[in-house]
């Protein structure tokens, strides 16, 4: 909301300057986002207020005028020249802005606000003095369409940054702002705030012409609420003899201040006076209201199904019977608080007009005007809660201004319809809640003094205070509201600073957190960069990442889908991350070889929810890598070095699972996957549950995402691995005798998994078997095709004596004994 | 005998003047010094020498033993010292060549400085709350006094579900009324970080995803201005010593006295600069006192109990300490924004 300073000033005296006056309304509440200053610019000597006191056509240009301006600097005018079509030969005492020669103004031809500096010249013969300038060229608005003309009450010769020049606040509109969303509320906060005085309008507005009067006076107007409920008050008046024509230029000139175009004297009235009261009216063309049963009458009530009007936009307008209709009994002349028919507009030959001051429910407003997309100043402001109490005000004051400035004559008297009535809200306040709630101590006097400046009336009852919220205070209704008032008219500077006394409440550590943070920890440890990606994809969007549909490979095709996805790119949310680590690959395979990343997040399974109609957003861990497994530096020249593989991916995965997290019974079994490499892709299994897939990547699947080399990708499922982690597992103790090495080498088949072998070999070793590595696999001379070998260096060792010869070689024994029988394993010589 | 022990001396220091490794120097000492060198074999013939002459033959061989002991130690040393140096200075580097790096990992900006945030509360005695993403509108919206069709609704643009009760969370304020239902009547302090998402126009200032970090204490005896002090401790050990925390009255639907809090600016102090844009001071964070009606919600007689609760923005406190000029950098994980923290 724009509020200028000089309009502000009519209501309260400023003692603050306006940085002081925008810094003191947003500690309190009312942001002020920008200060704009108007004039800042102009230069005091040269540009003023002129007047022409002589025009004439140019003897040589049929289309130039010339006009002479006293602009109080000389006895003698100035001779302007202006092709201004409302400068005309034979106008008289006019004012307007004045630009002498050396003056700097903005050039109307143009449109990216270039000035030029006035100098000499003659047009079509004639020299030229100075300039009579547009708004445009003030650099006020864009309008070049003609000088602008001024207050004939502005002195001649005064500098024109004294005469126009201004501030104007724009003050965030927050959903409270109800009380303030006027600049006379503005003005009384300002009041407030600064111990001054808020002088409200003087409402002169009574009618001297006939009478009339609310739902009784049928020869005039009869007015009905029809539907209560969402209209608690319906206030109207009655102009006749109405002029249309311009409204005066101080009017006008607000209007533009506050960031409205002025139309004509009747619409910018009631522009005015919503602007300064907080009240939108309506101006109905009385005579084109239709008679229904006979009589002119306003009956206020809910739409009929597919009920249909052209509103003053144009647009025909169909309604739903949850939209609240002003209607003339029958036939809709407007849609309540949001805007009027076109077929009651008033025009210019308007005479008499009925003036509407309504009260309407502020959530049905806003749902009609998000329903017809009708986003209107008056929907803005009904939307937000008007004080019904205004509805009276404004019409003798728009009134006032319609007898003063259109030549109206205001009937006697007022229709007023005013079903929804409330009792004033008498909210009781203690000095103790006051500082229960804002931790400072406030004595019972200075909180009354404090309400009362912000024009709630306070009756002491011994320690209570019986606050009385006055009609425009919608957004106070309980005492923590009150205290609110308190702790803003006082400043926040006063609030001290303290530290919470309360009681510590009991510990509730959330382990899996703190499990998935290790998480992350672990994985940058193993070098990997964490990324966060966007939650939200479409279902076309993660089909590329299974070769086959993703059903085929058991998953769900249900998703969580947005009913106003913001593109077309995101219309639902993921249950996989597999395409996210794909696509963020392929983002970073344009700058980087070498990439290793992953991401910790949640997935959205709408299957699996707990019946509240949400779905389980079980965390999910992504793991991604492509390019070469040692980073290439300049000592390795042109050398390639291998690409990350499978086995870095499983490695990885093993130091997170087992060595890091210490979870136990963590096994890898070869399966199939719609997204991966058949030969190289591993379920992994925790206590035999599936938990994740890690491979790589099907060269279908990559080249869908136009990654040309090996990528290795996982999908680990962290709900079920944190609940595993072991944060108590056993150490071993670290001997004082010395280990015995022994390298063996067995032939298998080659189908014979690895694991296999290990596993025997380690249950056969019993305890005495501290280490057992796999350091070469062979295939081909002296092996049989078909077959393996596969050698291991084993570590034996006691904790309690040095191990003999005999020993060790009895195990060995044991152990290629036992891969002989279970595994057809034979020692290879 | 005399005259051959100096022959034999002055004949081996020439020999060892030309030596130049350690192994010809080695065949040196076997030839002269050795069981069977030319030193010992010349003194099998001290034998023969009349006895008168042999304490005077072998005091003379002693002597050149030692003199030629001696000069194998210098020799050998000076052998070695040369060995030494000429390794150095073949191992001799260009230290300016770039170092190898280890390839180290990153934690994305985000939880670092959700983490970090999550450290600075928990030294307060906040503990971590999650709760879902995909939420009721009546958790996000009604239980938290939003109404439908509330003006308070503008201020949060909302993804619905084509469930039209079920939307993606656009703040994580809904895990208030969450957390408070699980843990009411106990006193409460809690930080509940997560995504929330907006259906907003992405711009360098908002993007239609983004974390937040709220926090909420409940208790008998909490006050704005224990919410002042809080938030004055987290601005200290989040910017460093000094930072001043002032409130600006506000509306939040579901707080009442609501404020935002501001920091002095972290680059000017409060003087003046691009990054506050010239105010002197850095919005951080919405918050106020919890709502009665939100507290009620939660189950706290709002009578007895208060609360206060606060929402921040882990993106919006990196883009302040790193002037990071667009906050949509932040979610497309380009490795080039993400490895330069």
């Amino acid at each position: 909301m724009r509020v200028p300073v000089s309009w502000l000033k009519e209501y309260v005296n400023l003692t603050l300057t306006p940085d002081e006056l925008a810094y003191r309304l947003t500690m309190s509440g009312l942001e002020v986002e920008k200060i704009e200053h108007t004039g800042a610019d102009w230069e005091r000597d040269k540009l003023v207020v002129g007047e022409i006191v002589e025009t004439k056509p140019h003897p040589n240009a049929d289309r130039l005028t010339i006009a002479l301006v006293n602009d109080g600097s000389s006895a003698e005018p100035k001779l302007c020249i202006t092709g201004a079509p409302n400068i005309k030969p034979g106008m008289q005492h006019v004012k307007v802005p004045f630009a002498r020669l050396g003056a700097t103004i903005v050039d109307g031809h143009t449109d990216d606000g270039s000035t030029f500096v006035i100098k000499p010249a003659k047009l079509r013969g004639i020299a030229s003095e100075g300039v009579l300038c547009s708004e445009k060229e003030l650099g006020i608005s864009a309008d070049h369409s003609g000088i602008m003309l001024l207050d004939p009450r502005a002195p001649v010769g005064m500098p024109l940054v004294d005469w126009l020049g201004d501030t104007v606040l724009e003050i965030a509109i927050l959903p409270n702002i109800a009380r303030a969303l006027s600049v006379t509320g503005v003005a009384r906060e300002v009041a407030a705030l600064t111990g001054e005085k808020l002088r409200y309008p003087q409402l002169t507005g009574e009618g001297t012409g006939p009478a009339i009067a609310g739902q009784i006076h049928v020869d005039k107007i009869h007015v009905e609420i029809a539907d209560p409920d969402l209209c608690a008050r319906y206030s109207a008046a009655i102009i006749r003899h109405v002029t249309i024509g311009p409204s005066p230029l101080w009017m006008q000139r607000r209007l533009t201040l506050a960031g409205m175009r002025p139309i004509n004297n009747i619409v910018d009235i009631t522009n005015y006076v919503m602007l300064e009261l907080g009240q939108p009216l309506h101006a109905f063309d009385y005579d084109r209201l239709p008679l229904e049963q006979g009589r002119k009458q306003i009956v206020v009530r809910r739409a009929r199904p597919g009920e249909q009007m052209r509103t003053l936009d144009g647009q025909l307008r169909t309604f739903t019977p949850d939209m609240l209709l002003i209607t003339a009994g029958e036939t809709p002349v407007a849609i309540g608080g949001i805007m009027g028919g076109e077929d009651t507009e008033v025009h210019g030959g308007t005479r008499t007009i009925l003036l509407e001051a309504a009260n309407f429910d502020f959530i049905n407003n806003r749902r009609a005007a998000q329903l017809l997309r009708l986003p209107s100043e008056a929907a803005g402001r009904f939307g937000r809660g008007v004080d019904p109490e205004l509805t009276i005000p404004a019409l003798q004051r728009a009134g006032e201004f319609m007898r003063l400035y259109a030549g109206g004559a205001v009937d006697q008297g007022f229709a007023d319809a005013y079903p929804g009535r409330k009792p004033p809200l008498t909210i009781p306040l203690t000095a103790r809640e006051v500082q229960r709630l804002l931790g400072m101590d406030l004595s019972q006097a200075e909180i009354a003094a404090l309400l009362r400046s912000l024009d709630f009336q306070v009756a002491e009852q011994g320690e209570v205070l019986l606050v009385t919220v006055p009609s425009f205070r919608l957004d106070v209704t309980i005492a923590a509201d009150l205290v609110e008032e308190v702790g803003r008219v006082i400043g926040s500077d006063r609030l001290p600073a303290t530290q919470l006394a309360d009681e510590l409440p009991p510990p509730h550590r959330d382990l899996l957190w703190e499990h998935e943070q290790a998480v992350k920890e672990i994985l940058v440890g193993c070098g990997l960069q964490e990324i966060i990606t966007y939650s939200m994809t479409t279902p076309e969007a993660e089909a590329k990442v299974y070769l086959d549909t993703p059903e085929a490979a058991g998953h769900s095709p249900a998703y969580i889908r947005l009913a106003n996805p913001i593109s077309s790119e995101r219309t639902a949310m993921r249950r996989t991350l597999l395409n996210s680590m794909m696509e963020n690959l392929a983002l970073n395979l344009r700058y980087r070889q070498r990439i290793t990343i992953f991401e910790v997040a949640r997935v959205y399974l709408p299957e699996g929810g707990s019946g509240d109609g949400l779905p389980a957003e079980p965390a999910r861990l992504g793991i991604a890598l492509t390019g070469p497994r040692i980073p290439h530096d300049w000592s390795q020249g042109t050398a390639e070095a291998p690409p990350l593989d499978f086995f870095d991916l499983k490695g990885i995965v093993e130091t997170l699972l087992t060595d890091r997290l210490h979870i136990q019974g963590v096994a890898f079994r070869s399966a199939s996957h719609p997204s991966m490499h058949p030969g190289r892709c591993a379920e992994l299994l925790i206590q035999d549950q599936v938990a994740g897939v890690l491979g790589e990547v099907h060269p279908l699947v990559a080249e869908r995402y136009d990654i040309p080399g090996r990528v290795c990708l996982a999908e680990i499922r962290l709900d079920q691995v944190l609940p595993q982690v072991q944060t108590m597992h056993l150490y071993h103790t670290i001997s004082r005798f010395p280990a015995v090495t022994q390298d063996i080498a067995v032939i298998v088949d080659d189908e014979t998994a690895a694991a296999a072998v290990e596993q025997v070999i380690r249950e056969t070793g019993s305890s005495l078997l501290r280490h057992v590595q796999l350091f070469d696999i062979y295939r081909g001379e002296q092996i049989p095709s078909g077959k393996k070998s596969l050698a291991y260096t084993l570590e034996f060792q006691a904790d309690d004596r040095t191990l003999t010869e005999d020993e060790v070689a009895t195990l060995r024994h044991q152990i290629v004994q036992t891969l002989a029988e279970r595994l057809g394993a034979s020692l290879r010589a | 005998m005399i005259e051959q022990l100096k022959a034999l001396e002055l004949e081996s220091l020439d020999k060892l003047k030309a030596i130049d490794s350690l192994s010809d120097l080695d065949q040196w000492r076997v030839e002269v010094l050795g069981r069977k060198g030319s030193l010992a074999l010349l003194l099998r013939g001290m034998g023969q020498l009349p006895a008168a002459d042999r304490p005077a033959v072998g005091a003379r061989a002693n002597e050149v033993k030692n003199t030629l002991e001696a000069a194998y130690a210098l020799a050998e040393n000076g052998i070695k010292q040369q060995a030494i140096g000429q390794r150095l200075h073949q191992d001799q580097v260009d230290v300016t060549l770039p170092g190898r790096r280890p390839g180290s990992g990153r934690l994305h900006l985000s939880t670092q400085s959700l983490q970090e945030i999550g450290r600075i509360f928990a030294t307060m005695g906040f503990q971590v709350w999650e709760s879902p993403e995909v939420e009721l509108d009546l958790f996000n919206f009604e239980l938290l006094n939003i109404p439908p069709y509330h003006p308070a609704r503008d201020m949060q643009d909302t993804f619905y579900t084509t469930n039209s009760d079920i939307l993606l969370r656009t703040h994580t304020s809904p895990g208030q009324i969450r957390v408070m239902r699980r843990y009411a009547p106990e006193p409460i302090r809690v930080i509940l970080p997560g995504k929330c998402y907006r259906f907003e126009q992405v711009t360098t200032r908002s993007d239609i995803q983004f974390y937040q970090v709220e926090g909420l204490a409940v208790g008998r005896h909490i006050t704005l201005a224990d919410l002042k002090g809080t938030i004055a401790n987290f601005a200290i050990q989040m910017f460093g010593p000094g930072r001043e925390v002032r409130f600006r009255y506000s509306y939040f639907p579901f707080t009442e006295p609501s404020v935002e809090a501001d920091v002095d600016c972290i680059i000017c102090g409060g003087k003046g600069c691009r990054l506050c844009k010239y105010s002197g001071w850095l919005e951080i964070m919405g918050a106020g006192m919890v709502h009665p009606t939100v507290l009620r919600n939660g189950g706290y007689d709002p009578d007895i109990y208060s609360g206060f609760a606060f929402g921040m923005g882990p993106g919006r406190i990196s883009m302040l300490q790193h002037a990071i000029d667009d906050i949509r950098y932040i979610l497309t994980s380009d490795l080039r924004f993400l490895e330069q923290f």
